[in-house]
């Protein structure tokens, strides 16, 4: 698989072909962030015993998209006493640091936007950008409950980074690459040869499945923090912190914040994709297999992440700040070096 | 291409830098520092350094960046220090300038004047299998060290943190 691209592959590597490479996940996005918005209304709705927003189109479908012209239309408000360059400028750096993250996503075993060694490392970086856009317009906003929204974030985000880059270093381990198409390839074949359940190998591996389980839950709960999801949005918490960071800010910016965070759900969800449950890979062999059939796969898998954070969001409560640092700090890093030593052995044993 | 990308990431390093040293306003240097750090990771990336751009994000803007902004955010709550205005006197900013400009004049001068040796160009698939191999062999020792020392310094905050 020496161009593993199919733009490159079908108009040469020209500027024309970089713009396309680099608009297509855009074009998902903007795609996925209507599907998410529906799903966000009508699970909360179904959990809830609501019925949700029934009058535009058929059962509300067409719903989010009455909601974006709604935003598109709100006034752009930049209070008085906000500090107006950074007011401006912190949505877009958080919404440029979450679309950079799409950069190695890999959609299928033909199309990723860039092919580097060093994608699951080039995930973690990125993922840390978004913080500084948050504390941006939480300063920014010249309001107390923004900052208080921008510093917990921050501890939070701080926080959880050292057991999700502990669960990637364990991947690193056990796949023996950063490359994340290399990383999917060799989880190929049947869905036991996926990463959650031990990677391919003999049976030995049936010893390390509660190991493997374990890294997958602690790379879940790190990444809800890391998006500010339910039962992790302190910096957002309404009954605390009226909205957090974006209390201030209305219309499109404050679409950007939304439009980030939404980005940002699906890269974790791909993220526990790529790294636990094989990507593009079919679970059932060569069943529907192919690069065709791996968009298809990817996505879906990566759906049923995001529909597992809407599901956690509208079914837990919030934690307190106190609860959040010992979870992370007592709970899931002894934890992850636990598994981390365990898989290595297992590694060592295949 | 690469060297209109090159000039593109230097005007960005030079331009943020030069806000962080002459704003009268430290958010504003603490934010423009995440400009510089994006601009000269940007150009390792031109230097076919591709681990030590993405370190140099990771660390540097993940990290100590803000750290930096946190603590700028809370120490000016708590000692109640005027963010906005600049105290720097007109004595250091001469002297700063001096020493700046003799230090640059030096390294422009040794630059061209030294007969560097430079070894043929191989353009690396990627670096990161080489940086591996050579901390686990030729520099196991200081690597071994950073590492305790990073265990010392660990150590150390958490007992400093600690309620007595």
């Amino acid at each position: 698989m020496e161009e593993a691209n199919f733009v490159f592959n079908m108009i040469g590597e020209n500027w024309i072909a970089f713009a396309i490479i680099s608009l297509l996940p855009m074009i998902f996005l903007l795609a996925y962030a209507l599907i998410a918005i529906l799903g966000e209304l009508k699970i909360s709705a179904f959990i809830q015993e609501r019925l949700g927003p029934m009058r535009t189109g058929p059962w509300g479908i067409i719903q989010p998209v009455a909601e974006v012209v709604k935003l598109l239309q709100k006034e752009d408000i930049t209070p008085d006493s906000a500090n107006k360059p950074l007011f401006n400028l912190a949505p877009f750096i958080m919404f440029a640091a979450s679309y950079a993250g799409f950069a190695v996503i890999p959609f299928s075993s033909y199309f990723v936007p860039s092919g580097i060694n060093l994608g699951l490392f080039f995930l973690l970086a990125v993922g840390s950008l978004g913080i500084i856009g948050l504390l941006m317009g939480g300063w920014a906003s010249n309001n107390k409950y923004s900052l208080l929204g921008g510093l917990r974030a921050v501890a939070q985000i701080v926080s959880y980074e050292i057991p999700a880059a502990m669960v990637i270093l364990t991947i690193a381990v056990m796949a023996g690459s950063l490359d994340l198409q290399e990383i999917i390839r060799q989880q190929s074949g049947w869905f036991w040869n996926w990463f959650v359940f031990g990677g391919s190998g003999g049976w030995i591996k049936i010893i390390f499945l509660p190991f493997s389980f374990i890294m997958c839950i602690i790379y879940i709960i790190a990444s809800l923090a890391e998006t500010n999801r339910t039962p992790f949005d302190i910096p957002e918490g309404e009954s605390e912190l009226v909205a957090g960071y974006h209390t201030e800010y209305s219309g499109m910016k404050f679409a950007m914040f939304f439009f980030a965070e939404y980005a940002n759900m699906f890269i974790v969800s791909a993220i526990i994709t790529i790294i636990f449950f094989g990507g593009w890979n079919s679970p059932f062999g060569d069943f529907m297999g192919g690069p065709i059939w791996g968009v298809f796969w990817f996505v879906s898998k990566a759906f049923v992440f995001v529909f597992l954070q809407i599901w956690l969001r509208w079914t837990l409560p919030r934690l307190r700040v106190d609860q959040l640092m010992y979870v992370s700090w007592k709970v899931l890093l002894p934890f992850s070096f636990v598994c981390f030593l365990a898989l290595s052995l297992l590694v060592m044993l295949k | 291409m690469e060297d209109l990308l090159f000039y593109l990431f230097a005007f960005v390093v030079i331009g943020s830098a030069s806000v962080v040293v002459l704003s009268k306003n430290i958010m504003y240097s603490a934010f423009s520092l995440l400009f510089t750090f994006f601009g000269v990771a940007g150009l390792y990336v031109l230097l076919f350094a591709d681990f030590v751009a993405l370190t140099q994000i990771m660390v540097y803007i993940g990290g100590i960046l803000v750290l930096i902004i946190f603590g700028v955010l809370l120490t000016t709550k708590i000692t109640g220090v005027d963010i906005k205005s600049g105290t720097t006197g007109k004595v250091q900013l001469i002297t700063a300038s001096v020493v700046v400009v003799i230090i640059a004049i030096s390294l422009i001068l040794l630059f061209t004047n030294v007969e560097w040796v430079n070894q043929e160009f191989v353009q690396p698939n990627t670096t990161i299998d080489s940086i591996g191999f050579a901390f686990m062999t030729k520099y196991l020792l200081p690597f071994e060290i950073a590492a305790v020392l990073l265990l010392i310094a660990l150590v150390g905050a958490t007992l400093i943190a600690r309620r007595k």
